[in-house]
């Protein structure tokens, strides 16, 4: 299994193919409905070759920092994305079928659509090593916040030639 | 943590598949064992919840408001487990977050008998997104419900998180269907007693599992471990169609007093 360390570089994302295996390490950033909403107006990081991870993770024990954290479906961003990915994202970790105006604009931008497992909370937590509150914290489990992430199991949903997993 | 029964059907789809679905199907295992092992939610949504009460008509409640008690327990497990709260106050304008993941969705049924049975799933909405109502024509007949069944799982299927359960309810009316659907759900025995539905609920297990969708949607045999089906009289010039569908994460509880 392919072994990735994010941000990725160009070589590597043209090389990705749809369906592939990879472990992910790095930061990602989580955002989720309400956060896509807003930043629509005013992107609160450096989205410049970033990776958002569309997450709205549970609530946690004191001492912990982090909940359990599985995919939400995408379909839902789909709105938001493509005006994204023409700002520079560059790979998005989510679950489910993508639209055709997000396809093309990966493939337009060169990014990759990363699937994750619906429903692995517990297991993704655990890849979770660090936490950093980033911007809207009125959103909750919706607020934007930096994830450092270690060997995060994911496969290439849609790849940069547009080919896609759930076609 | 899973119910008893999909955590067995996960298990052995497990056993019997290979590569890809078979590497995905073993993460859903660790997960819930992760789940299991440190008491934290296996997945994030851990879902609005359904009450579902069975009250025997011998039964008299005193000393409180049966709403607000369900209301109180809700309140009680989402914060004492930190569980996730998901529920907004106002589904239109507002929709501002309750913090505590009430008010629960509560179905009052009245029974003969003098106990009571409550029934409650922890019901999470990316597969509630996948579910359907529809008001089919008598002359749509069975293969009009197969097909139904059947397009809104390849449609919605592979972002409900599957393998999916899916409960379906026959009949009734427009608001009965979709309630039959959810009771299906919440069943505990695997199969409907008229050997008819019984017959249609393997079929459509089949024919679902035949569409290759898999677990995750990242293709595979195992798209669907159950489908339940309860059914009710309904008007000479309907089909009422309810389709209910349920993510691998099967959260159900079911206790009798």
């Amino acid at each position: 299994m392919r072994k990735l360390r994010l941000p990725l570089d160009e070589e590597t994302i043209v090389s990705l193919n749809c369906g592939e295996e990879v472990l992910l390490s790095g930061y990602i950033y989580t955002a989720r409905d309400a956060a896509h909403k807003r930043m629509m107006d005013d992107i609160p990081f450096e989205i410049k070759d970033s990776t958002i991870y569309y997450v709205g993770p549970s609530a946690f024990k004191p001492g912990e920092i982090y909940g359990s954290c599985g995919p939400t479906t995408a379909s839902r961003m789909d709105a938001y994305t493509p005006y994204l990915l023409d700002k520079g994202l560059k790979c998005i970790i989510a679950k489910g079928k993508r639209s055709k105006e997000v396809r093309e604009a990966l493939v337009r931008n060169k990014a990759v659509y990363f699937v994750t497992v619906g429903g692995l909370g517990a297991y993704l937590k655990k890849c979770v090593k660090e936490v950093k509150d980033i911007a809207y914290p009125d959103l909750g489990t919706e607020a934007i916040r930096r994830l450092y992430i270690e060997d995060f199991p994911a496969f290439v949903g849609i790849d940069t030639k547009g080919q896609d997993i759930y076609e | 943590m899973y119910d008893e029964s999909t955590r067995f059907k996960i298990q052995d789809a497990y056993e019997k598949s290979e590569g890809r679905e078979r590497n995905v199907l073993k993460l859903l295992i660790e997960n819930e064992k992760l789940a299991k092992e440190n008491n934290i939610p296996l997945c994030q949504d851990t879902g609005m919840a359904v009450v579902n009460m069975e009250i025997g008509q011998d039964v008299r409640l005193v000393d409180g408001d049966i709403k607000e008690a369900v209301n109180d327990g809700v309140r009680r497990a989402y914060l004492d487990a930190y569980l996730r709260c998901s529920v907004v106050d106002d589904p239109l304008f507002s929709r501002i977050n309750t913090k505590d993941n009430t008010p629960a969705l509560i179905h009052y049924e009245i029974v003969s008998g003098e106990n009571i049975k409550i029934t409650c799933l922890a019901k999470g909405f990316g597969s509630e997104n996948a579910s359907k109502l529809v008001m089919l024509n008598p002359s749509d007949g069975l293969e009009g419900v197969k097909k139904e069944v059947l397009e809104q799982v390849k449609l919605k299927g592979a972002n409900a998180c599957p393998p999916l359960s899916i409960g379906i309810g026959i009949g009734g009316s427009f608001d009965y269907a979709a309630y039959m659907a959810k009771k299906a759900l919440m069943r505990e025995e695997e199969y409907n007693s008229d050997s008819r539905y019984k017959e249609l609920e393997i079929e459509l297990k089949e024919m679902i599992n035949e569409l290759s969708i898999g677990p995750a949607g990242l293709k595979g045999k195992n798209t669907c471990l159950s489908v339940k089906i309860e059914y009710y009289p309904t008007h000479i010039a309907g089909l009422p169609l309810g389709i209910n569908i349920n993510c691998h994460a099967v959260r159900k509880a079911v206790i009798n007093l």
